[in-house]
């Protein structure tokens, strides 16, 4: 398929070029466009492997939510710093890429000679999944520890960030335009969110995507001045946050308890379990993702 | 007699070359447009009825209607964000040059 190929190939370049004009680009500002840009055709790239999963996590946060991220945090940061650095500064960061890149090949080359067929094991287990999409399976069932792990990391990661202080600053007031669009689009990134949790023991989607989906659309909202004021104070706003891992947690300690061991469902309960823990991790995942991107506004003190 | 999924194999493509062309030339536009509004005008009109057309296109070679369903809501979607995008950065562009008027403290002129 020639005309395939080709297409793979300029997408290649493409990523390959965006990659290194977004990182040498002498404003800022153009290099986050150009980053949002790479994320973009990142998610392409990855339908074009086949992997619609990383595709939909890719374009929802990589492109959507981190260029929001990017861009706020540019639009506090005032006068942009000077790019360059000196001759010591190129040297050192070359050595450092040089080592960076292989370990990154010490850790990738075994996998290459794999001696054992991931995929066939998966596909031999997917009957005791409990779910029919393999990537859910795998994430959630057989190695559910992983995604609990995540989960934490991006509490953490919250957390890191609330140590750097309240974000500050108002937005403008918002045109009666963005206001009206806004309200149009909160309802249907609701939707959106519930299809793909749904269809992610079916099909690519699922917690991650869903809770991208949704804190887009509260994303959305804030910028036009609709969302309340939310934030780590608010009970409500902790009790999301907290209840991925806690569902997770809990469903770990009970099979542990009553079953076989720690996150091995019994078969009869598994799309029941994996579903609960889905729908909480899809909340935490969306409070987590909109109040980092957000940030929390500074109380009026009582 | 020719069957009719060929015939619409056929008239599929004058529909998905014109979306190609629209697209180019939206793109052409916006890389050499002299200014924000035109610019703007070009992205967003030749790009919602390039994909409008390469998706009218696409759904003659479609073998079912719930795919064709999903491609002409991507659209309706896509047009509206087009739209309401371009009317956002053509006030945010307006209030800028409003802004920059008043700090060279020139009086506003009403036709402008």
């Amino acid at each position: 398929m020639p005309i395939e190929v080709a297409f793979d190939a300029v997408l290649v370049l493409l990523l390959l070029g965006l990659a290194g004009t977004a990182l040498h680009v002498r404003r800022l500002y153009t290099a986050v466009l150009l980053f949002v840009i790479f994320g973009l055709l990142l998610a392409i790239t990855w339908a074009r492997l086949g992997a619609v999963d990383l595709a939909l996590a890719e374009a929802a946060i990589g492109a959507g939510l981190i260029g929001v991220m990017l861009l706020t945090a540019l639009a506090r940061s005032g006068a942009e710093p000077a790019m360059r650095s000196g001759r010591l500064g190129v040297a050192v960061s070359s050595v450092l890429a040089v080592l960076v890149t292989a370990l990154l090949a010490l850790a990738v080359l075994p996998l290459a000679e794999r001696t054992v067929d991931l995929p066939e094991l998966v596909s031999a287990q997917m009957t005791n999944s409990g779910v029919s999409h393999p990537v859910t399976a795998v994430l959630l069932n057989f190695r559910g520890w992983d995604t609990l792990l995540e989960l934490v990391v991006l509490l953490l990661a919250f957390l890191g960030v609330r140590q750097l202080g309240p974000a500050g600053g108002s937005l403008p007031a918002a045109w009666p335009l963005l206001d009206a669009w806004s309200r149009l689009l909160a309802p249907l990134s609701i939707m959106l969110a519930g299809y793909l949790l749904w269809r992610g023991s079916a099909a690519p989607g699922g917690a991650f995507q869903a809770g991208a989906v949704l804190a887009a659309g509260a994303v959305m909202l804030h910028l036009a001045g609709l969302l309340p004021r939310i934030g780590w104070s608010n009970w409500q706003v902790r009790v999301l946050m907290l209840a991925g891992i806690a569902v997770f947690a809990l469903v770990a300690a009970g099979t542990h308890w009553l079953g076989a061991g720690w996150l091995n469902y019994p078969l009869s309960w598994s799309k029941a379990l994996i579903v609960l823990v889905e729908i909480a991790a899809t909340c935490s995942i969306a409070t987590t993702l909109t109040l980092l991107v957000i940030g929390e506004r500074e109380q009026p003190t009582p | 007699m020719v069957e009719l999924s060929v015939w619409l194999y056929w008239l599929s493509w004058p529909l998905l070359i014109a979306g190609i062309f629209f697209f180019l030339a939206g793109t052409v536009g916006l890389l050499r447009f002299p200014d924000v509004y035109s610019r703007l005008h070009a992205v967003t009109k030749a790009d919602t009825l390039g994909l409008g057309l390469v998706v009218v296109g696409l759904s003659l070679r479609s073998d079912s209607w719930y795919s064709v369903g999903m491609m002409v809501l991507v659209w309706v979607l896509i047009m509206a964000s087009g739209a309401t995008a371009c009317q956002l950065l053509a006030r945010y562009q307006r209030e800028a040059e409003l802004a920059a008027r008043v700090t060279r403290q020139e009086p506003p002129s009403d036709a402008d």
